[in-house]
């Protein structure tokens, strides 16, 4: 190794203290919650229904937002047409748009008010109502089915397309083709799609406290935030926590066993020659038309109704637009360091440093920030006011969240790095410095630059942390426009989600865009 | 000049409930006419509904900013007056409020009566069980973070006893969503997003002075309606505790008081010399009228809370 033993030991300091971090913000947290709490006595059968309830959204949405990506995916990748590799794109949005923007555009498609009802009453029929369970369901499938079928279309993606060719000459049987083809694809990409849905809809706190109409649409993250924010009972908010702690590490635990899919989305834009896509045409068209539908209609729903009112919009969306900035930016810069120094240090290390990386990314889904959250809160309450903290919080919480996609983006990429050039390090004898200026950062550039984006994305549109800690002086873009949807300021409210739709992706573009601008400037 | 001013000018900070903040509302005609006379900088802070004022403030404790609190109601005056957080106050007015005030800590601003409010053409039910039976759609207020929300838990509760939870079994399904606080809800009905909302007997008179609308009107009922009255009391963690017994004894004003009517669209709690407006409800007969003591309401709340949670979690 090239390295000098003061800088592998400094190495080993910093990627441990990140990791010491990590365990302090979930762990940490979640024992400082427990001992809190006052055991499962307390929570009463509202707060059971409500965990019944979590569990069992979760599994209706992840099993229905799997269960139509695969024809999706199928005809996605059967298929092909012009604005094919655009649409993938496209199907990459929902994972960054902030939650609340969804469900507004959701509401104004699906709610009372919005088009399909319009049309409904127009035909002579009831207008639909979205609120509770449906609603629940209904968003969490919008964001997770855009999910669910890139994951399928990798699978896809990694047949061989001569495999293709072989069933066709055989002229293969629909049966033998799901048989021999697509069922040992499904097998190896759904139960890991279905766990990952699963667990980001356990964990789902912005969507129930919008569209959950009350204890009937109640999930476990939003009966922490009630008992916090509306009872103040801080016992029963800590044994939600262990409750939702429990549950997502046991769901961990499960992913641990089943591979994730990879969630970087990079490498999609291999097509194998099908010949079988003539014969499944309209079938293929009418699911590819309906789930870009499902996506499109409520997104244009917003812009809008959303562009007309940019103009009126009240001053204080400029002061939440810079504090949403300062949070995203921030905790794009510790998540991006976090995930750099993991990399650095574990990547090189062998399968032991790979189950570590999993793990952590693991860790960081179960985490729910709202554990977090109220674990900090009680950390700090008795020697401060927490609101205080509300910026640096939601910024580090953030971070954290976005852990586990940095690091899937970035840890393959170092560990391609230092498989391909460490010989070229140790034949040229380089320097430490020449070593990251030279050969690691330029080649990590573009996972960095997504990597990043993606980050800052997500923290643009976080509304969970922020809940818990705001006061009314300090609001976030997220925040704002829930507070207007409150006011029932409609227009207003579709005016700063084109706001924060813009922020969000003009940033994701400038972070994504730097990283790969270097590279192509070679 | 300026900044030497403003380094001198004391602030008092109210805490209160959005909708008394909001444009339309009384805030900032409250403002104009107190920062008039007290040569102070009077700010007011929204935080959500009546009820979260409440939650936020023992998630503030003593390390709170606020002076004054606005917006509790006598449903939430016990639990207030149990946190210790409140310092007595010997404030003194002509008070209009129905049964009379006489409370250490607290002291009322307005009062009204819950109500559903339609659109005047509905033919409504006139009781809840009636309305449970029905097809019609409302909007109603958690009782966790709005005092509207916490109201019906006791109108309910007043009107039917220990058969309350069957109640609200059978109401669950007409309910279209509970929202966090009045504004919501009440916007919400307006768009046409349900045929009823949980509001108060004034609201309507709201849509026919302001607006001079008559479409709106108001399901009477023949259980009664409850009341409820908005109380505002002095945080004891207050540097201003002298600025803050002076806006106390300036709400009860008439300046204040008059208002409230078209603002709040509530009661005074002491009727201004000018009268109430033109158009105005009439108050409703004292048979007509619900209201349980503080200690009653303080005593009910846990109970028929888990009774509307359990019924709406089915």
């Amino acid at each position: 190794m090239a390295d000098s033993t003061i800088a592998i030991i400094l190495r080993i300091i910093l990627g441990g203290a990140v990791l010491a971090a990590l365990l302090v913000f979930s762990i940490g947290t979640a024992v400082a919650v427990a001992t809190q709490g006052q055991g499962l006595g307390i929570l009463s059968v509202a707060d059971w229904l409500a965990i019944r309830f979590t569990l069992w959204q979760a599994c209706i949405s992840a099993g229905l937002s799997v269960g139509i990506a695969i024809p999706v995916a199928r005809a996605l990748a059967r298929q092909s047409f012009i604005g094919r590799q655009g649409l993938i794109t496209l199907l990459g949005a929902p994972f960054i748009l902030p939650v609340i923007v969804g469900v507004l555009g959701l509401l104004a498609v699906f709610g009372r008010a919005g088009w399909i009802s319009d049309f409904l009453t127009w035909a002579g029929f009831a207008r639909l109502s979205i609120y509770g369970p449906p609603g629940v369901i209904l968003a969490h499938v919008f964001f997770n089915l855009p999910l669910a079928t890139r994951f399928l279309l990798q699978g896809w993606a990694a047949v061989p397309a001569e495999r293709f060719r072989v069933v066709h000459s055989l002229a293969a049987s629909p049966w033998a083709y799901f048989r021999l083809i697509e069922w040992p694809l499904l097998r190896t990409v759904l139960p890991g799609a279905f766990l990952l849905i699963f667990l980001l809809c356990l964990t789902s706190f912005a969507v129930a406290l919008a569209v959950g109409g009350g204890p009937k649409g109640t999930t476990i993250e939003l009966a922490i935030y009630q008992a916090f924010r509306l009872d103040f009972d801080l016992s029963k908010a800590a044994s939600l926590a262990v409750v939702q702690f429990s549950l997502c590490g046991g769901v961990a635990v499960l992913a641990f066993l089943v591979p994730l899919p990879q969630t970087d989305g990079l490498g999609l834009d291999r097509l194998p020659q099908r010949f079988d896509a003539y014969g499944h045409r309209t079938a293929d068209c009418i699911w590819i038309f309906c789930a870009t539908a499902f996506l499109v209609m409520p997104l244009s729903a917003i812009l809008f109704r959303g562009v007309g009112h940019i103009h009126n919009l009240p001053h204080q969306v400029i002061v939440a637009s810079l504090t949403s900035l300062l949070i995203a930016l921030t905790s794009t810069i510790v998540c991006i360091a976090m995930a750099l120094s993991l990399a650095l240090t574990f990547a090189c290390r062998g399968i032991a440093a790979r189950n570590l990386a999993e793990g952590v990314g693991i860790l960081g889904l179960a985490t729910s920030p709202l554990v977090v959250g109220t674990g900090l809160f009680l950390m700090i309450f008795p020697f401060a006011q927490p609101m205080i903290f509300a910026v640096p919080i939601t910024a580090s919480v953030n971070a954290m969240m976005a852990l586990p996609f940095a690091l899937r983006v970035l840890m393959p990429a170092v560990r391609e790095i230092y498989t391909d050039y460490l010989h070229l390090r140790c034949s040229l004898n380089m320097t430490q410095w020449v070593w990251l200026s030279r050969i690691v950062l330029p080649r990590l550039r573009r996972p960095l630059g997504f990597a990043a984006g993606l980050a800052v994305a997500l923290s643009m549109g976080d509304l969970g942390v922020i809940a818990l800690f705001s006061d009314p002086d300090l609001q976030t873009l997220p925040l704002m426009l829930y507070r207007l949807m409150g006011a029932y300021r409609m227009d207003q409210a579709a005016g700063v989600a084109v706001v924060l739709v813009a922020q969000s992706l003009v940033l994701f573009w400038i972070f994504d865009r730097g990283g790969r601008g270097y590279v192509g400037s070679k | 000049m300026t900044t030497t001013a403003v380094a001198e000018t004391p602030v008092l900070t109210i805490l209160t409930y959005d909708s008394f903040v909001s444009d339309w509302g009384p805030g900032p005609a409250v403002e104009a006419a107190f920062e008039a006379t007290c040569g102070c900088d009077l700010r007011m802070v929204g935080a959500g509904d009546g009820a979260a004022l409440l939650a936020r403030l023992k998630l503030e404790g003593s390390r709170s900013d606020a002076d004054v609190i606005l917006g509790l109601d006598t449903n939430l005056m016990v639990a207030a007056a149990d946190t210790g957080l409140f310092a007595p106050i010997s404030i003194t007015a002509n008070y209009a409020v129905p049964g009379g005030w006489a409370d250490p800590y607290f002291a009322p601003f307005d009062w009204g009566y819950f109500a559903f409010v339609k659109n005047a053409e509905l033919e409504t039910p006139t009781n809840f069980r009636a309305l449970a039976d029905s097809d019609l759609k409302i909007v109603i207020q958690d009782p966790r973070s709005s005092t509207p929300g916490l109201g019906l838990l006791m109108w309910v509760k007043a009107a039917y006893g220990v058969d309350a939870a069957d109640v609200w079994t059978d109401l669950a399904d007409n309910i279209v969503t509970v929202t966090a606080g009045w504004s919501e809800a009440y916007g919400m009905f307006l768009e046409g997003e349900a045929d009823l909302v949980l509001s108060y007997t004034t609201s309507p008179a709201y849509h026919l002075i302001a607006e001079g609308d008559a479409s709106k009107s108001f399901a009477v009922f023949d259980e009664g309606h409850y009341m409820q009255i908005e109380v505002a009391g002095k945080l004891a963690s207050s540097d201003q505790s002298a600025l803050a017994d002076q806006f106390l004894q300036f709400m009860v004003s008439d300046v204040f008081q008059s208002i409230i009517p078209t603002t709040n669209w509530m009661f005074p709690a002491v009727t201004p010399a000018a009268g109430l407006p033109e158009g105005f409800p009439k108050a409703l007969s004292a048979k007509q009228s619900l209201i349980f003591s503080p200690t009653e309401a303080a005593a009910l709340r846990n109970v028929a809370l888990v009774e509307w949670q359990t019924a709406l979690s089915q």
